[in-house]
């Protein structure tokens, strides 16, 4: 069932099937590229058109008009020469654009002229007391069930958190008849006039009145307290109950499952170990790449669209992955390019896709005691670390992410970082007195998704290849 | 935790979790109809031996993994279920030879 790529050298290899991943695979096909899309889950969609071909939800209106778009996409992308290969797992990138990745148990190796990395965006690491306890999940998982399987929420459910995804979920939650006990909302008070100044922007984007309807149909069934300024689960070895404190005061409530979610950041893993340049980024608090107005990345060749570029949403994250591919098509094979919108059309699609995210970035800031924790609360999950283990490292000399590894393995379980990262470098920042751009983030590393030493060792291997490691 | 919508019309699968039958939907992840199911699906981790279940359900934080079909730490999330298959409740770390 498990497909190898047909060939071993692609002019493009894009990395990822959401929404930038289909444009970009789609325009390069178009101008008559070799094209190889490698993505990792079951079909195409990424996590915004998750499940966009197979989805049992067919009422159109339950999952809203913004994600059957991805069902264009698709068949764009199907009406082209494309190769695509799903349940492919891409763990090595380098510099020379080789790309080695596991299908079904098995490693192909495939060279590309230009690669397109569009490995989107992960939750933001949640770490309060008791995110670790079963029955407490992100948001997006919640709503990759309800996408992928109809799935929903029917104990006694919490949401918490802020930012639009929060509000689309209990809309599409409550649309499929799920529960839905309370919604508890982190935004801090003082973003709405941090945010202000930014809000003529948002209000002529399209997310304006449909954020604000959203929310209506919300609060019109759930009770949403806002102001949330702690927040804790409990229980043993189990969800049982969840406490805040909303306006000084503390309240408890038994719950079943805890939904968890203050934005999302690039997923950073595979464009680090390839070697691209990241900084940290002020404003959405993570690491994004350095690129062009083209989306080319500091490594030759290796461009990234979507929202691993930076967050900017599903729109923004379509018309970056047609730059990013028009760019690749101008390099190989400029002729092909009339064919294709020109570059200035597509720069102010993207213009107008952005609209109003400043304002969306500065109202959901997460608040720093739901970024930073304290005490016993766990940082990285893989080896159960918490805040106290890190500030007693750097107590007693850890420097940055990559010295802590020595100390505590911090980051060095299988999610190599992915959920503890972002905590780990502003934890040590604010104890160090130093920023998170000074502080640095993990060096990664292929494989970049743990892969068995079997597979490794049932690699294709050449009599030079042997002879570099073998004695005598 | 999850109950599955009356508009799910996808053909059912059967799958095994630690030798007993449960009933999943084609097109389900492991995790999906661990979590549909009922059945007490917590792993434990390799390090203290907490309980956990799936948190992210898109393949990033690992707390999913699963023996499926006698190969360990499998990222449930991932991997689409098919008839007769066999799921165990890995509890701590992956065993040598599975």
């Amino acid at each position: 069932m498990s497909v190898a790529p047909k060939r071993e050298d692609y002019d493009v290899v894009v990395i990822g099937a959401g929404p930038a991943g289909l444009a970009a695979a789609a325009t390069s096909a178009e101008a008559g590229l070799a094209t190889l899309l490698l993505d990792e889950n079951i079909g195409p969609g990424g996590q915004v058109f998750r499940a966009i071909s197979s989805t049992p939800v067919t009422d159109r209106n339950q999952l809203g008009t913004d994600y059957w778009v991805g069902a264009d996409l698709v068949q764009a992308l199907r009406a082209g020469n494309a190769e695509v290969i799903h349940r492919a797992t891409v763990w090595s990138l380098d510099r020379n654009l080789d790309i080695a990745v596991s299908i079904g148990g098995a490693s192909a190796f495939v060279k590309a002229k230009r690669v397109i990395l569009a490995t989107g965006a992960l939750e933001r690491p949640f770490p309060i007391p008791g995110w670790t306890l079963p029955g407490v999940m992100t948001a997006g998982a919640a709503q990759t069930m309800l996408k992928s399987s109809a799935l929903v929420p029917d104990g006694r459910t919490v949401i918490a958190g802020q930012g639009p995804l929060l509000w689309l979920l209990a809309a599409q939650i409550l649309r499929l008849g799920g529960r839905i006990d309370r919604i508890l909302d982190t935004t801090e008070r003082g973003n709405y006039v941090a945010a202000l100044p930014h809000a003529f922007a948002f209000l002529t984007s399209p997310y304006f009145t449909k954020g604000l309807s959203m929310m209506r149909e919300v609060k019109a069934k759930v009770q949403v307290v806002s102001g949330i300024t702690e927040l804790a689960a409990s229980g043993d070895g189990q969800l049982a109950s969840v406490s805040y404190v909303a306006g000084g005061k503390r309240e408890t409530i038994p719950a079943d499952l805890l939904l968890l979610h203050q934005g999302v950041v690039p997923n950073v893993n595979l464009a680090m170990a390839a070697g691209v340049e990241h900084r940290w980024d002020d404003l959405q608090l993570c690491w994004s790449p350095v690129l062009d107005a083209s989306g080319s990345s500091s490594v030759a060749g290796i461009a990234i669209a979507g929202d691993g570029a930076g967050i900017g949403g599903a729109n923004a994250a379509v018309v970056r992955g047609r730059i990013a591919a028009r760019a690749a098509v101008e390099a190989l094979t400029p002729a092909a390019a009339a064919k294709l919108p020109a570059m200035a059309t597509l720069r102010s699609d993207l213009a107008k896709a952005e609209r109003g995210r400043v304002f969306l970035d500065t109202l959901f800031r997460p608040a720093p005691q739901f970024r930073i924790p304290a005490g016993d609360t766990i940082v990285c999950r893989c080896e159960e670390v918490t805040a106290k283990d890190v500030l007693d490292s750097v107590a007693i000399g850890a420097t940055g992410p990559n010295q802590l590894k020595a100390y505590r393995r911090t980051g060095m379980g299988p999610c190599q970082g992915r959920l503890c990262g972002l905590t780990v470098t502003e934890l040590m920042a604010q104890a160090r007195g130093k920023t998170p751009q000074e502080i640095g983030y993990y060096r990664l590393r292929a494989p970049v998704k743990p892969i068995t030493l079997a597979e490794l060792a049932a690699v294709p291997k050449s009599e030079d290849d042997v002879k570099a490691v073998v004695r005598g | 935790m999850f109950k599955r919508s009356e508009q799910d019309k996808r053909p059912p699968v059967q799958i095994f979790v630690d030798g007993v039958a449960v009933a999943a939907r084609q097109g389900d992840t492991v995790s999906a109809a661990l979590l549909a199911s009922g059945v007490d699906a917590r792993r434990s981790t390799a390090v203290s031996g907490a309980p956990r279940l799936p948190y992210c359900m898109m393949g990033v934080c690992f707390d999913c993994l699963v023996t499926i079909d006698g190969v360990g730490n499998r990222q449930g999330c991932l991997v689409p279920v098919a008839e007769g298959m066999r799921i165990e409740i890995q509890k701590g770390k992956r065993e040598i030879g599975r």
